[in-house]
Parts: structure tokens; C-alpha cells; sequence
């Protein structure tokens, strides 16, 4: 089989969860997108593995090995995203991740506020804090 | 550089490219239509997933996605990574996916604020990405020719040799980093259900003096006020003989235990 296949079937699945990571606007379609790009990652691991493994005389199996450490290490992170979305979700009644915006650096009173929006910072603090970042 | 470094590497592999010039892109085997086949079913479901505004169905076309994964895997004789990813993604992960997708909202029928409004802007980028690392990984690979005969070189009796001879280390840190995850979803989790159960406590007698009295004895030091009302339903589905008892504020912490042990 040519190398070139596996290569570019994981390009595109790359990609395409690139796409819906930044597209997306719910917090575990978001998700979803990350579980097809480190798919993507696995699918080029493992293709090289068994190229590897062939020509190069290599024994180590580097590649089948970092993809089941890579298939864990996404299982923990799903697990820990979703708690982190449900978390969310409860305090402030949505998983929208366009209404998170509590870190924005924007102080305008017509900007976007989740429900349960706590103390906003006011205009001067928000002036330090913008003279601050960029001092 | 990546197009220097691919140049390197197809002109320090001359044995490589001689081993596949003999093989064109035009006259595929049968392994190469099989894999061209399913990896366009797992392309067009994972375009489905990111592009779809039902939500459960882009969980649904993700179980597609990913079966379709593990059998490019099987196909690239990774029969043990196929299997992993069968149980860990198939199995757990989307059903992860599905109860999350439950407990934040319910998605029946469509949502239209399923994307963003920079969904242009990402097209173009997610474009872009995929243009020139397909030109890059076609100019770099394209000679290379993977040899599937022979023994599997993913067998589990070939993965389980290296991964316990040679990969012990990170394997052994790997199961500490799924015990800090465990720990984790648990304490992320675990923090909000204790707010959110004091109010709605609807268990049977038998089983609510373990919970409740460490519940009755933590609230008294924040505030009185709060403190009856989670001592006034745990009074009331324990046996009589609790009310007298529940009224003080400052008396029930020590007393419930006590007559809890005393029951016991």
C-alpha cells in the first residue's frame, strides 16, 4: 500500500476536526472535533509504524505504542472536558462557548453575558488591567 | 523547511523509491481500493459530524468516523490498535459524548446555533490546512511503498512484546495520569452534586442517617437560618424521637450521630 493514502486520509480527518473546533459552537461538538484530530494524529502513527516497522528493521514500535498511549490520554480527556462542560453548564446554564466570556479582554456593556454573570470588571479596572497586559 | 526536510528524505531513500517505482497510483491492489473505499466513508462522516446541526447525529456520525478508523487499522494490519479503538472510542468514548450531549440540553431535532458565526473564516482556514498538507504529504510520500505481507506488524502478540519491554516506563505513568483523571472528573463533578442535593433528598429512611447528619453538622457553623432546613426533612424521615432534637441549631450535629450509633 502506498503511504501516501493513509497520509492523506489523515491530513483531511485533521482538518475537518480543524474546521469544526473552530466552527463549532457547542462545548462537546467542540470536543468531538478534538476526538477526530487526534484520531487523525493516530492514523499517521500508526501508518508509519507499519512502514517503519518494515524497511527500517525497527523493533520498538514506537508508533503503535504512543497510539495507545495516545488513545488514553484522550479517553482521560474526554472524561475531564465533559466534567468541565457539565461544570460549566450548571453554573451558568449554558455550554455555549461563544457566551463564555468572562477572560475577554472587551469592555463594552452591550457584550455578549452568560446568566448568572457574576461582578463585571468596570471600565478603569478593565483599563488597568488592558494597561497592564500591555506594559 | 518541511518541503527541505521531505527532499532530504526522499533523496536519502533511494532503496525506498526503487522499491516503488515499479508500483503506480493507477493500478491500485485490492488492499489500496479497500482503504481508498472506507476512508471515504470515514471522510464524508466526519465532514458530517462537523457540519451537521442535529446533535445527537454528529455523535451518531462520529461512531462512524471512528469504526471506520479501526478498520484503516485493521487494514494496516494494526489488528490490536483496531480493537483498542473499537472498545475505548466506540464504546466509551461517544457514549461519553451522548450522556454529555443528555445532561446539557436536549438536542431534539435541529439546533441552529449549532455553529458559529466565524464559520467562513474557519472553512477557509480548515481549507487552507488541508491544501497544503496534502500537497506536502503527496510531494514527500508519494514513492514510498508500505509492505502489508508477512506477519502483522500490529499483532498483539508484536505490540504487547515492545509495549511491555520497551515502552514499561511511560505505561506505568500513563496509568497514574488515569488515576489523576479519574480523581479529577470525580472531584469536578462531585463539587456541585453536594450543592445541588441538600434540597432534594427523596431517599428511603433506611439509608439517609449516613448522608444527612454530617450534612446537619457541617451547615450550624455557616449560618443557623439554613441549618433547619436540612435538619427538618432529615428529622422527619428519621424514626421519631429526632424532632426535639432538630430544633436547636447548635445541638443536632452532636446529637444525631450519637443516636445514630446508638440504633446501630
Amino acid at each position: 500500500m502506498h503511504l501516501a493514502y493513509p497520509a492523506v486520509l489523515s491530513a483531511l480527518l485533521f482538518c475537518t476536526g480543524l474546521y469544526g473546533v473552530l466552527a463549532r459552537r457547542n462545548a462537546i461538538l467542540v470536543l468531538m472535533s478534538v476526538e477526530l484530530m487526534l484520531n487523525a494524529v493516530n492514523l499517521n502513527l500508526v501508518a508509519f509504524d507499519v512502514w517503519l516497522s518494515r524497511t527500517a528493521e525497527e523493533t520498538l514500535h514506537s508508533g503503535q505504542a504512543l497510539t495507545l498511549f495516545t488513545i488514553a490520554i484522550a479517553a482521560a480527556e474526554i472524561g475531564i472536558g465533559l466534567a468541565i462542560v457539565l461544570a460549566v453548564h450548571r453554573n451558568r446554564g449554558t455550554s455555549d462557548i461563544d457566551k463564555l466570556r468572562d477572560t475577554a479582554e472587551r469592555h463594552d456593556p452591550d457584550g455578549p453575558d452568560g446568566p448568572g454573570h457574576d461582578a463585571r470588571t468596570s471600565g478603569p479596572a478593565g483599563e488597568a488591567q488592558k494597561a497592564e497586559a500591555t506594559a | 523547511m518541511t518541503l527541505a526536510a521531505a527532499a532530504g528524505l526522499l533523496g536519502s531513500g533511494p532503496t525506498f523509491t526503487a522499491a516503488a517505482e515499479t508500483r503506480g497510483f493507477l493500478s491500485p491492489t485490492g488492499v489500496e481500493i479497500a482503504f481508498l473505499l472506507v476512508g471515504l466513508v470515514t471522510f464524508g462522516a466526519a465532514i458530517v459530524t462537523v457540519t451537521t446541526r442535529q446533535l445527537v447525529h454528529a455523535a451518531l456520525w462520529l461512531v462512524v468516523a471512528l469504526g471506520g478508523l479501526a478498520v484503516e487499522y485493521l487494514l494496516l494490519t494494526a489488528e490490536f490498535i483496531a480493537w483498542v479503538q473499537v472498545l475505548i472510542y466506540v464504546g466509551s468514548v461517544v457514549v461519553l459524548l451522548l450522556f454529555g450531549l443528555m445532561l446539557t440540553r436536549a438536542p431534539i431535532g435541529r439546533s441552529p446555533d449549532a455553529d458559529s458565526g466565524n464559520r467562513w473564516a474557519a472553512l477557509t482556514v480548515a481549507v487552507a490546512a488541508a491544501a497544503a498538507l496534502v500537497w506536502v504529504v503527496v510531494d514527500a510520500f508519494r514513492t514510498i511503498w508500505i509492505d502489508l505481507d508477512g506477519p502483522a506488524a500490529g499483532s498483539t502478540e508484536a505490540t504487547g512484546a515492545s509495549l511491555f519491554q520497551n515502552w514499561v516506563l511511560p505505561f506505568e505513568a500513563l496509568s497514574v495520569l488515569l488515576l489523576a483523571a479519574l480523581v479529577g472528573a470525580i472531584v469536578l463533578s462531585r463539587k456541585a452534586k453536594a450543592e445541588a442535593a441538600p434540597p432534594a433528598e427523596p431517599t428511603p429512611p433506611k439509608s439517609t442517617p449516613a448522608p444527612s447528619p454530617p450534612a446537619a453538622s457541617t451547615k450550624p457553623g455557616s449560618s443557623p437560618a439554613a441549618s433547619t432546613k436540612p435538619g427538618n426533612p432529615s428529622a422527619a424521615s428519621t424514626p421519631p424521637g429526632n424532632p426535639p432534637a432538630g430544633s436547636p441549631p447548635a445541638t443536632s450535629g452532636p446529637a444525631a450521630p450519637s443516636e445514630q450509633e446508638g440504633t446501630r
